[in-house]
Parts: structure tokens; sequence; C-alpha cells
């Protein structure tokens, strides 16, 4: 990586188009798809379970549209950047998007998991809708201290498990809210048709199975995020392991989702509570990737804006 | 579905911990504490606990990351500081707190691991276990009417799946996954060798760093070092003497592109090295992520900066000091501060505190800043300071600052007489007929690191049996199939270790395989 990088900011922003454009399009596959949601929630007859079957199709063919743009999008920004396009939260935010939306997009051609459709094109529109707004840079060369191929392993790893947990946490959300005591008996405004719509998502114990599937997925890839990470580490800074901010939160997620996966597995946890350990683990991910990255102090600073 | 409602899934009998009420002997306490250590609850507390002690890590500035910021902190918060510190917040990884929960987890870890090692060699080499009196218990179950078809058949089938089948005139046993519980010790028994060889090489390795400037000569032994910190089974006569020097060092900035414009792409800094007494001297090049592997040694490269070459003459031009000065950074455009010391000067010892700006700028306020890292117009400002240096009573130890206390400030700040200002090549007149100074040449200066950790690849091998058997015990299902011929037909129960979703059509499928005609 010495040569000299001729960076392109006009195709850069080409990128920023199209990405935005993308996010048009999950914006409407996210209202159809909520649309469909209510529709089945306020009726059990059959012609408007066929309604919302079509929708169901619009919108996840809109979604489909979506992550071909948002596809040529990353790859264009890429370009721009002679380099892979996730040195920045702004790169890192909608490669990790494409893929959430990728994965999961992959996923239904094997498993039934149009359920959360609304959940994963909702949350992809938050991200890339708060990437473009508050975390947007400008294509830069990489400081010396990322030039290196580990940065290729290590964060597309790291973006990889995100986004397995990310599907998880999704389903352990739904999972909570239809047990939740308070949910099912509440006489406030509305708490009928919510009610209604939390009925059309799966069984407890399917929810509980796919959230834990990807979980531990997501474990493993994340344990190989930690492990390059340390190899790297030990090339660049010297050490393999030294406590820094990003490194901490690493190991605290890394050790949230270990105690997950005893609890589960040998614990027999079960419902609610392997679902709120789920939440607790993804909210940590969350908080590393935005409070850590923009208000501590650590060596990972430079990967932030 | 509530919590209360029993397990769908059946919990092994050697992982449920039996409740005894405790009688008062010591041993008997001391057998409670152990099974309570070794339960699984306890490991899932104190793996949470561990999750949550790690996070003041993060918030308080800790010394072994961050020693600076530790200081500034005890500046701010002159009060709570010292509170924080006698709980050890500013070395949480290292705080009694901390490895208490860490040293319990892998007592636990040991106590859980080590039974189970030998639980399941024994099951690698018996045969699957008899099947359970009542089969329709098991998560799933099927039961065929017939009493004619043979479960010789079902036997056929599980081999062919890859079961270990035990066959009985009345039962099947077959049992298949044995690499679960193999993945599962193997993951546990390596994050014990990543501890062990973590901690053994904290002991035996060592960190050190020196600073050396364009043309200067390092020789690995104890005294060359700026500082070095030996774990406490380092025994430092055993550093392989090498030397290592600086030939020259460079940044290439990016004139390139306009976003970019100016920051620096890479950093390079070429090395002659050689082992004492052996081999030709080597060249080669260090730069951020490449470090030099010497023998016993790696070398990094971890910061730079400039050292000027000042020359001081005193009133008969005689050379009272001569040499670059590393100057530390301040800012992205090296901004840097300085120390020029000069103890043999006459008619006195005198100190001066210098700026160095590499591309001089002025800021509105009318104070000098530097806006560009590389020395496109170079410039030196110093201060004078005239009394004891105090070099001899170690009150002036630290290299790259001078302690003013006690001297008297000839030039700069409240002085009246104005901070001298050379620009590149330029000399000056120092007040009080100190002599001269001269502003003769500009030097780069590496940072380097060097250290030495003879477990690392141990630390690695560990890592990565911890990660494929993790991968192993994750992806392997589990299972354990009973198909027992009774009087009223045939019955077909499975259990699994895991949530296991296809239970139920396996069962289906030993029933099809019964019910098949023979060919």
């Amino acid at each position: 990586m010495n040569s000299v990088v001729t960076l392109n900011p006009e195709l850069a922003t080409f990128s920023r188009i199209i990405v935005l454009a993308a996010l048009t399009l999950y914006s409407f596959a996210f209202l159809v798809l909520a649309w469909a949601l209510t529709k089945r929630a306020g009726s059990t007859k059959k012609k408007a379970d066929k309604f919302a079957n079509r929708l169901d199709t619009i919108g996840i063919s809109l979604m489909t549209f979506g992550v071909l743009l948002h596809g040529v999008g990353v790859v264009t920004r890429g370009i721009a950047a002679q380099r892979v396009p996730w040195a920045n939260m702004y790169e890192f935010s909608i490669t990790g998007s494409f893929i959430v939306t990728a994965i999961y997009l992959l996923a239904l051609i094997w498993k039934d998991l149009k359920f959360i459709s609304t959940f994963v094109s909702g949350f992809v529109v938050l991200i890339i809708g708060s990437a473009n707004t508050l975390f947007y840079v400008q294509v830069e060369s990489l400081l010396p201290a990322l030039q290196d191929y580990w940065l290729v392993i290590h964060v597309s790893v790291a973006i990889l498990a995100t986004a397995f947990f990310m599907i998880a946490a999704a389903m352990a959300g739904i999972l909570i809210m239809k047990e939740s005591k308070f949910i099912q008996t509440t006489k406030l405004p509305g708490a009928n048709w919510f009610r209604g719509i939390l009925k059309v998502f799966p069984k407890v114990d399917k929810l509980e199975r796919t959230s834990y599937q990807f979980n531990i997925i997501g474990f493993i890839l994340w344990s190989f995020t930690l492990i390059a990470g340390a190899i790297w580490a030990d090339k660049a800074w010297h050490r393999f392991w030294g406590w820094d901010t990003k490194e901490v939160w690493t190991f605290i997620i890394w050790t949230i989702y270990a105690a997950y996966l005893h609890a589960t597995t040998t614990r027999g946890w079960e419902g609610k509570r392997a679902a709120w350990l789920t939440l607790i683990g993804f909210t940590a991910i969350l908080f590393n990737f935005t409070i850590v990255n923009l208000y501590f102090k650590g060596l990972h600073v430079y990967s932030g804006l | 579905m509530s919590s209360r409602q029993p397990s769908k899934y059946v919990v092994r009998k050697e992982y449920q911990e039996p409740i005894e009420a405790p009688d008062l002997s010591v041993r008997s306490w001391l057998r409670w504490i152990w099974k309570q250590l070794t339960s699984m609850r306890i490991a899932l507390i104190l793996l949470l606990l561990l999750a949550i002690a790690a996070v003041p890590g993060s918030l308080y500035p800790q010394r072994s990351a961050d020693p600076n910021g530790v200081v500034l902190f005890f500046r701010n918060n002159p009060e709570l500081a010292p509170w924080l510190d006698n709980l050890q917040l500013f070395d949480v990884y290292s705080s009694s707190w901390f490895s208490a929960i860490y040293l319990l987890l892998f007592i636990s870890l040991i106590g859980c691991v080590l039974p189970r090692v030998a639980v399941h060699y024994k099951a690698l080499r018996s045969d699957p276990p008899a099947a359970p009196t009542n089969l329709s218990r098991l998560p799933a179950f099927k039961k065929l009417d017939s009493t004619e078809l043979s479960i010789a058949k079902a036997a056929t089938f599980l081999r062919s799946r890859k079961y270990k089948v035990v066959e009985t005139k009345t039962e099947i046993r077959a049992e298949k996954g044995y690499l679960r519980e193999t993945g599962n010790l193997f993951f546990h028994v390596s994050l014990i060798g990543v501890l062990i060889s973590v901690g053994l090489g904290g002991a035996l390795s060592y960190t050190g760093q020196r600073v050396l400037i364009e043309g200067e000569t390092f020789v690995n032994n104890e005294s060359a070092y700026d500082s070095l910190t030996p774990g406490f089974l380092f025994d430092k006569s055993t550093l392989v003497p090498f030397s290592l020097r600086l030939d020259s060092f460079s940044t290439r900035y990016d004139y390139n592109n306009p976003n970019n414009f100016g920051k620096p792409m890479e950093f390079k800094a070429k090395v002659t090295s050689q082992v004492i007494g052996e081999d030709k001297p080597l060249k080669s090049v260090i730069r951020v992520n490449e470090p030099l592997f010497l023998p016993g040694s790696k070398i990094y490269l971890t910061g730079n900066g400039y050292a000027p070459v000042i020359v001081v003459r005193d009133q008969d031009g005689k050379v009272s000091f001569s040499g670059p000065v590393v100057f530390l950074p301040q800012d992205s455009n090296l901004t840097s501060l300085g120390a020029i010391k000069v103890p043999d000067a006459s008619p006195k010892q005198f100190g001066m505190l210098a700026f160095f700006y590499p591309t001089v700028a002025k800021l509105p306020t009318g104070a000098l800043t530097s806006n560009h890292p590389y020395t496109w117009d170079p410039l030196l400002t110093m201060n004078v300071y005239v009394g004891n240096l105090g070099l001899n009573s170690g009150l002036n130890s630290n290299v790259y600052e001078l302690n003013t206390h006690g001297m008297k400030q000839l030039a700069g700040g409240k002085s009246k007489i104005k901070a001298i200002k050379l620009q590149y090549g330029q000399t000056a007149t120092l007040p009080g007929n100190l002599g001269t100074v001269e502003f003769k040449d500009i030097k780069r200066f590496a940072s380097l690191d060097i250290t030495y950790n003879p477990a690392e690849l141990w630390v690695l091998l560990f890592a990565m049996t911890t990660l494929f058997s993790l991968i192993a015990m994750l992806i392997t299902p589990r299972r354990r199939v009973w198909v027992k011929k009774t009087t009223s037909g045939i019955e077909i129960g499975a259990l699994a270790k895991s949530k296991d979703e296809t239970l139920p059509k396996l069962v289906r499928e030993v029933a099809k395989a019964l019910k098949k005609k023979a060919q």
C-alpha cells in the first residue's frame, strides 16, 4: 500500500447518492412491510391475508432492489477511496447495513424469516439515515497504522458478527414483547391493535431457537474478530492485548454472549431471560460502536469520524 | 410460556446440582464451597460479574494503557482521584477485585472441566446407555402399533447416519455427536492454556523504549534503554547483544489529494542491525505495522519527531554544547517542545526551554504554531534560564524537561527581553554574556519499542484451538435415539443435548425406515 493513492471525490459523491437511493427504496419497503403487518394483525380473514402476502412480496422486492443499489454504493465508495470501504464510522455503517440486509435476504431462501422484515428494513433505514447525517466524511486515505491487510479481515468479520447479533436481537425483542405481562393485560388505547400485531409473529419457541442460532454464529465470528484484532495489535501496537477501551468492550461483549451460551445450554434459561441477555449483549455492541467510538479515549479513535 | 414451567429440554443428570443441607464440619464446609464454586450457576454469575467489572476500566484512564491520562485525571479531580485510586480504578485489570473474579472463574472452570474430561473419555469408549423406562417422556417420541416389524432395520438406518449403535433383542441404543462434548472440553482447556500462556508471557517478557536520532546506534543492553519494563522472571543478562543504527527516518505526505492534503501516508525508519560477533550488518526498514524481527526481540516504530542540532559557544567562541536535541511533539503538526541544558557553559550554567515549529504560522492571538508537520519553514524559539541546572542532584534528570525552579529567566516571558528566534542556519547572541546559540541542522528521531515475549506463540496456538473447538462444539448436535420393542408395538424416542428442532423429523425417519419393506 505504499504507492501513491489517488482518491476520487466525484465517485464518492456518486456513491453517496446511490446509497441514498437505496435508503429511499428501503424506506418504501419498510412502509409497505409495516402495512402488511397491520393488515395481518387487524383481520383473520383469508382475503386480508392474501393482500398482506402481496404486500410482503412487494416489500421484499423493494428491499432486494435496495440491496443491489446499496451494494453498488458500497463498492464505488471503496473504489473512490482505493481501499476497503470500512475505515471510518460512515463506511462501517453503510457496509454493515448492506451485510445485514444481504444476510437477511439470503437467509429468506432457506428459512422463513419474513416476520422480521419490518424490523430489518426499519433498522437499516435508521443506520443509513444516521450514517448519512451524523457520520458522513469525504474519502480519505488510511493513516499508516491502518494500512494493513488485517483491516480487511478484522473489520469485515466484526461487521458480519454484528449483523448476526442484530438479527438475533430483533427476534429477542419480539419475544420479550410477546411474553410481557404488561402488554398482555394493559388497557391502554391501541393495546389490542398492538397485541394483534404481536400475534403475527411466530411462536415463542421458534423465535427463541432462531435467535439462538443467529447468536451462536455471531459468537463464533466475534471470537474470530477478537483473535484477529489481537494478532493485528501485536503487529501494530507491539502487544496483543493492552486493555484499550475498544479491546475492553470487545471483551465485555464476548463475555456477555459467553454467559448467554452457558445460560441457555447448561442452565436451561429460556424465553424472556435468555432474550434479555441477548438484548443486553446487543446494547453493548451498539454502545461499543457509538459511545465508545465518539466519546472514549483509546487507540481505535482514528477509526471514528 | 412462563419460566416456571419445566424445561422442554432435558438437562443431563451430571449437570444438575444436588441440593444438600451442609453440616458443620470444616471438611463438609470446604466440600460445600467447592461444590458451589464449580456449579454452573456460580460460573454464570462470575462470567457476568467479569463483564461488569471490566466496564470501569474503559471509563477511567488506566495506568497501563494511558499513564498521562491518569496524571491529568489527578490534576483535574484532586479530591476524587485518590479515592478512586484506593479502589484500584486506575489499575482495573490488575486490581485485586478483578483478579479475584477471573481467578475464581478459572478455578470454577478447572473444577468443572476436569471431571467432565474423565466422564467424556469413558463415554467415548463405552456403548450408548440403555433406554429409559418411559420413552414417551422424551422430547421426541413416536409409537408404532405393529408388533411384526423388526427393529434391526432401525439399527441399519441409524448406522448409515453415522450413529454409534448397540443392538439387543428388544432395543436399539444409538448415539451421535460426541464431537460436541470433545469440542466443549477442548475449548475450555484451551482457554486455560491461553490464560497460562498470557501469565507466563507476562513474567518472561520485557518491553523497552528507546529514542534514536538519525545516525545514533543502540546496543541492546539494560543501560541503553530509556525505559525497560521486565517481567518478574525475565533475566536481563539474556538480552541478545545486537546493535541497531538508525540510518534515516522519513515521512511521506500526501500532496496529491485535496481531501487529505499534507496527511502522513508512510513513516519509514531505515536501520542497520547486526548481532554482535555474528553475521554481516543487515539493512532493513521498520514501518508502522512492520516490526523488525531480531534474535530475542521485535522492534516497533511507535513515534517520531524532530531533533534540531544546536551549537552553543561561549564569549570566547569555545563550544560548550553541540548536538541534536530530541524535541517532543505536542500536536499532529509536530509543534515540539524541548529542553537544552548547557552544564559546561561559562561563566554560568544555563538552560533553554525551546519550541520548534516545522512550518511556522501565526495564530490570530499572535502566538506561534505549526501548520504542517514537514519542515517547510522551520523556526526555533527559546526562553533562557540561568542558574543551577541541578543535574548532579538528580533534580533535572528528565532529559526532555527543564525544571526552572530556582533559576532566573533571562529571555522570553516576563524577562522583558524577547525570546530568541532562530531560523534554520541562524545564530543569535545570548543575553547575559552567555555567548551565542546556533540552529545548525535538523535531524529526525524515531521512538522504538523493543519487546520480547516467548509465550506469544503459545497464546496464539491456544487461541486458535479455542476457536476451532468452539466451532466444532456449536455446530455439532449430540443426539441419542432408542428403539424399543414392547408387547404393544415399537417405541421410538430421541433426546438432544441442545435446542434441536429436527428431532421429531429424525424420529419420523426412523419410523419410516422401520416400516420399509425388505428389499
